[in-house]
């Protein structure tokens, strides 16, 4: 008979006792420890999130002192997806001024570098004059979605046909060909935008279509640090392994397929980017305490290695939050303090 | 995803700075501009601020901190710096470069 009430990964109630909790707690560092080859949380660690989730509040904190940075991604776009009818300058303000933002960041809604690049004359007056009214930081966001570089949305073959006609040399060309394209339209877009003001440039989202999509965002960094050597660049991910669909793509001679947070991050430092956003994905068929020792093994073995600010992802589907549009708080401010206490965190 | 009330507003709640309604803006730009880590972000904001790094996140004490410093408020006063015109004087105070402020001085004939 349990008696600790905590969700399943996709939000549903899960009543677990004391010892099951401690199970999957368990077994969810474990299976971090295992796939990323990294030292699972000490004993001391999972009893801290036991008695998190052990907790009978619907809502907990960090103790004070331990608050940390908050960055976003999508931005304005969330205030336009929930239907509020505010454009995207009172969406800054709002952040700021209601919902208590350390930074923020204007977005476009089709939310992609490719996307924003031939409209990148109308973001500019908008983020300019965002940048006369408000206080805190403004990024702008965008993902590079290597994904629109084929066909039938870009111009190269479409590696997803070609691979299971066992075309793997003619694949690997075409992501090569669109890492080029891809490199180019966010170092053109971001120009712009950092010329037009803004605080820092957010590559959200990288990895989503694999190393090769990864690759781009690194070089495209490298590109635009060399630029502009004082520009603040914030690489959040995809998830938490870099999926290996071209496979052999390198990156100061180290491979990209299959890295995992605390190697992304070196990466991340190496091209020039000044904050890194891991991301760990959730599993819905597991219970919230076994994603968040997953998510916070993964995390913890990041932030030590980090030299630069790391900022994890917590948002729905991540970060030990749950699968869903209105991830409820009793899990979401449970991970919050969970991760930025345990982990060597800088943000979220 | 995720709605602003599950996402941003708990997490802002549960362990953000607050904002401006503390000095999360602050440390923040610190963070983006000289890349620290949080303490010593903290440590180097409260020193330019001189106050303590426990203050930092109290909205009484950094009401009035910003306010004196004119550093833009929540509640914007008649009079009082607000938007650029408070970042110019956070760049100051943090010495540090804010990227509009320096684009700001150099379209207008203040520079």
């Amino acid at each position: 008979m349990g008696n600790i009430v905590t969700r399943y990964g996709d939000g549903t109630v899960l009543e677990l006792s004391e010892e099951e909790l401690m199970e999957d707690l368990q077994r969810g560092s474990q299976d971090a420890a295992e796939r990323g080859q990294i030292d699972p949380l000490a004993q001391s660690e999972l009893e801290h999130i036991r008695d998190i989730f052990k907790c009978p509040f619907r809502f907990l904190s960090v103790e004070p002192g331990n608050e940390v940075i908050l960055t976003y991604d999508a931005g304005t776009l969330k205030i336009r997806r929930v239907g509020v009818n505010v454009d995207r300058i009172q969406a800054l303000q709002i952040y700021e001024k209601i919902m208590g933002a350390d930074t923020m960041e204007l977005n476009h809604v089709d939310y992609s570098y490719k996307p924003v690049k031939p409209i990148i004359t109308m973001e500019q007056p908008i983020l300019e004059q965002a940048l006369l009214v408000t206080h805190i930081p403004l990024f702008y966001g965008a993902q590079p979605n290597l994904g629109l570089y084929s066909q039938p949305d870009g111009p190269f073959p479409n590696p997803g046909e070609l691979m299971p006609m066992g075309k793997i040399k003619e694949a690997q060309q075409s992501y090569e060909a669109s890492v080029a394209h891809l490199v180019a339209d966010i170092v053109s877009a971001g120009s712009a935008m950092y010329e037009s003001g803004a605080d820092g440039i957010n590559l959200d989202t990288t990895g989503a279509a694999g190393d090769a999509d990864f690759l781009a965002a690194l070089l495209a960094t490298e590109k635009l640090k060399a630029k502009y050597p004082d520009i603040c660049i914030q690489m959040g991910m995809a998830g938490e392994f870099v999926l290996g669909m071209h496979s052999e793509l390198t990156y100061k001679g180290e491979r990209l397929a299959g890295m995992y947070p605390h190697q992304q991050v070196k990466m991340a430092e190496a091209a020039g980017a000044t904050m890194f956003g891991p991301v760990i994905n959730t599993n819905t068929n597991e219970s919230a305490p076994w994603n968040l020792a997953r998510t916070v093994t993964y995390t913890k073995a990041c932030g030590e290695v980090a030299q630069i600010p790391v900022h994890a992802n917590m948002g729905m589907g991540v970060g030990g939050v749950t699968v869903n549009d209105h991830p409820p708080m009793d899990i979401v401010s449970r991970s919050s303090k969970a991760i930025v206490e345990i982990c060597r965190l800088d943000g979220l | 995803m995720g709605d602003p009330f599950a996402m941003a507003i708990t997490h802002a709640h549960a362990s953000g700075m607050g904002g401006m309604r503390g000095a999360g803006d602050l440390v923040a730009r610190v963070q983006m501009t000289r890349g620290m880590r949080i303490e010593q972000a903290k440590a180097y904001v409260a020193e330019k601020l001189k106050v303590a790094i426990s203050d930092l996140t109290d909205p009484v004490i950094m009401g009035e901190v910003r306010q004196d410093l004119n550093l833009g408020i929540m509640t914007p006063l008649p009079g009082c710096a607000k938007g650029i015109e408070a970042k110019f004087n956070i760049a100051q105070v943090l010495d540090i470069d804010i990227n509009c402020v320096k684009r700001f001085a150099g379209r207008t004939t203040i520079s």
